[in-house]
């Protein structure tokens, strides 16, 4: 398949992360046109990719696919907030019936060869019953009843469901960690950019993290040699929640867990940060994801681990707090020359 | 004593106060400032020179002005050296009550040797080192500049925290006396088994220290979805190492290496009454002898005799228990009843016995889906604990000692 001869449709390249990628994408060589499509005009630059107008909604994305030849689908226009679409019946319709419309008009499609979804670990929920880290066959403790989490379970139905459907094609199913970076705009990046950060009192949350170039490189990595399969993508490493609010610096304020629900929905309608059901479980829970088959059957190696993703992002955030710490390296930096300071201290004062 | 009242204090031996002929040091300092007017531009220099010798060396100068004219009155020179001496440091004294003002606050020099003698107390004779390392340690913790591996276990606080304040406890309270601790592995996965009592998982926290401490080992606790529920027990489980007991983290951990710890009467085990004590309850579904299985690794009877007397359970309030959503509520002959008080374990003298591993990795590949292989094994790993509890009980002479 090599040789620059394949051509990718790309979903959801309005936002920020999308054209991104989609760009990144058309920069890999072996790939000879890459078109963007979503309901928006994209905010940035696209560079190389041919933007279409269109809605993956409604059939037109079958003559897309069908007129420009597309030989891989990169589908990657699952929203997570439904702020950004207009609510949250809006969002659920972009998800899961965009989602529809998209797989059908593959089926139909026979130059479809590749398939890749990107998902997230959203699907395996959190919970106090969950394992330390969740391997690509376990199922979420709870079914999810609502949200993001529910759109992404039904969503990966349907892919599953296309799989058998078309065997002849190669589906990829990328279960990708919180993507974190600097241009990063999503639930959790905004929730680490509030001054004042509020966590669940007595809970501590693992994470695992994404960094955007990662996102950018398993996404032209499924491209260029495609796997079948569904694999958890997540830089290496576990960082706790109050861990990394300490490297960010920023102060705390913990609060019993059903305050934060009523905090949530208020920075919700401040448009501050967006506090769903899902993410306040992940903020108390926590979640790991095991990466073993993405290293040794996907073949692809994150370049950043969770902490140096966080530190990537945190390194554009002014500290807000810290304040201790300043105070505890003042004292450790006169400390060594303690002795000294008494000989020489007594001139001091008087001058 | 004769000697003894020449010293020198205040007016160089003569009368001061009163005789009206001169005024004594002390009324001269509160002389006003005008009096002394014309010879005010002479002044400063001396007074820097007061000023300086003061700072240098007054506490030398003043105790040993008195001390050899009161104790060593054999010795003539030595008086006469003194009493000159001790004339300047008379008008330093002066002088420097003068120059102190209320405001001017303790010198920075008091407050750094103040601050040295007090580091010195705390840290000992490296004190420097010491506290540098302790402030790079606060530092490391307020910066989040630590690593936690993928359960959340956190060694450094563990180590420096949770073992130092449970060791105490362990050591001077229950008087921990541990038997077969060559049982347990030096290193590889290895899973201990253990009865379960105490109303509140005081047994569990006790294994892990005394494990710790005489091997060097973590044990790696698996705890209810009980304990992941509770706020601050929940984080702090995580932090010293705990997961939760189901197949897929049991396994994870036995393959990685882990020094595991099970307790599987669950909560059936420490929730039962008084009464039953030291008779163990069912052993689950054996999940953790299939866990066991799967990686090969050996199986480690615990016995430990003792917590059951901590907190004698009499009573249960199920009605309250359900509507808080926990196992029970333990009444102990003091808990409801002496309040926060009720809550200080009772002094009970604790043994624990590690018995000999049983061996899983004899069996073939698909042992850990035979049902009564397992219950096998898991009646064997259930008799074993129940047998060394009987005799440990049988050796002990008393419940206290």
């Amino acid at each position: 398949m090599a040789g620059g001869d394949k051509v990718v449709l790309v979903t959801g390249v309005s936002r920020d992360l999308g054209r991104r990628c989609a760009r990144a994408l058309a920069e890999h060589p072996s790939v000879r046109r890459v078109i963007g499509v979503d309901v928006v005009p994209p905010r940035g630059d696209v560079g190389d990719v041919s933007f279409v107008r269109a809605d993956i909604r409604n059939p037109v994305i079958a003559k897309v696919i069908a007129k420009e030849d597309v030989d891989t689908v990169v589908h990657m226009s699952v929203i997570a907030t439904p702020g950004s679409a207009g609510g949250r019946n809006t969002m659920k319709e972009l998800n899961v019936i965009g989602t529809m419309q998209l797989l059908a008009a593959c089926q139909k499609a026979p130059s479809v060869r590749d398939l890749i979804v990107k998902s997230t670990t959203t699907v395996y929920g959190a919970s106090n019953r969950d394992p330390a880290m969740f391997t690509e066959d376990m199922e979420p403790r709870r079914a999810p009843r609502a949200g993001y989490a529910k759109d992404v379970a039904e969503i990966e139905g349907y892919v599953r469901g296309f799989a058998r459907r078309r065997s002849d094609c190669r589906v990829t199913m990328l279960r990708c960690a919180n993507v974190i970076g600097p241009h990063v705009v999503s639930p959790l990046t905004s929730y680490f950019r509030l001054p004042v950060i509020p966590t669940v009192l007595g809970f501590d949350a693992r994470m695992q993290l994404l960094h955007e170039d990662d996102l950018r490189a398993v996404l032209q990595h499924c491209v260029s040699t495609p796997v079948p399969g569904t694999f958890n993508v997540a830089g290496s490493g576990v960082l706790m929640l109050s861990q990394a609010v300490r490297r960010l610096q920023r102060p705390t304020v913990p609060m019993p867990a059903f305050a934060v629900g009523s905090l949530g929905s208020a920075l919700r309608s401040a448009r501050l940060a967006d506090f769903s059901p899902e993410q306040q479980a992940f903020l108390t829970y926590g979640r790991g994801v095991d990466t073993t088959q993405m290293r040794e059957v996907l073949g692809f190696e994150p370049r950043h681990s969770t902490a140096e993703a966080f530190a990537d992002f945190s390194a554009g955030l002014a500290p807000t707090g810290g304040y201790v710490d300043r105070a505890l390296a003042g004292l450790a930096d006169r400390l060594p020359s303690a002795p000294a300071p008494v000989g020489s201290g007594r001139g001091g004062p008087r001058g | 004593m004769g000697d003894a009242e020449i010293i020198p204090i205040g007016t160089r031996g003569r009368p001061g106060r009163g005789t009206g002929k001169q005024p004594s040091s002390a009324a001269r300092s509160l002389a006003p400032q005008p009096r002394t007017g014309p010879g005010r531009p002479p002044t400063p220099p001396p007074e820097d020179v007061h000023d300086d010798a003061h700072d240098i060396d007054p506490t030398p100068d003043e105790p040993a002005a008195p001390e050899p004219a009161a104790s060593e009155p054999v010795e003539p020179a030595e008086p006469a050296e003194p009493v000159t001496v001790a004339a300047p440091a008379t008008r330093l004294a002066a002088a420097s009550t003068r120059e102190r003002h209320p405001l001017r606050g303790i010198p920075t020099a008091a407050w750094l040797s103040a601050f040295q003698q007090a580091a010195a107390e705390i840290f000992g004779e490296q004190w420097e080192p010491r506290l540098a390392q302790f402030l790079a340690f606060l530092r490391r913790r307020i910066t989040g500049d630590y690593v936690v591996d993928e359960y959340g276990f956190d060694a450094e606080v563990t180590e420096r925290f949770l073992m130092a304040v449970l060791r105490p406890i362990a050591e001077q309270w229950f008087r921990i006396e541990v038997r077969g601790i060559d049982n347990i592995p030096a290193e590889g996965g290895a899973l201990v088994v253990s009865n379960h009592s105490g109303t509140v998982p005081v047994d569990g926290l006790m294994t892990m220290v005394s494990i710790h401490d005489r091997t060097g080992r973590h044990l790696r606790p698996l705890g209810a979805d009980l304990v992941f529920k509770m706020p601050v027990v929940s984080s702090m489980a995580r932090r010293s190492g705990a997961t939760l007991a189901c197949n897929e983290d049991a396994e994870r951990m036995l393959r990685g290496g882990e020094l595991v710890g099970v307790w599987p009467e669950g909560f059936k085990g420490i929730g039962k009454n008084y009464s039953e004590r030291y008779k163990l309850q069912r052993f689950g579904r054996g999940g953790f002898v299939s866990a066991a299985l799967r990686t090969g690794v050996p199986i480690i009877p615990l016995a430990v005799v003792g917590a059951e007397e901590i907190y004698p359970l009499v009573g249960n309030i199920p009605a309250l228990a359900r509507l808080i959503g926990v196992p029970y509520i333990p009444v102990t002959p003091f808990f409801p009843l002496l309040g926060p008080l009720g809550l200080i374990p009772l002094p009970s003298k604790w043994l624990l016995e590690f018995g000999e591993p049983i061996r899983t990795d004899e069996y073939d590949a698909g042992a850990a889906e035979d049902p009564m292989l397992v219950f096998d094994v898991t009646d064997q790993v259930r008799e074993t604990i129940q047998q060394t509890l009987y005799s440990l009980l049988m050796q002990r002479q008393s419940v206290f000692r």
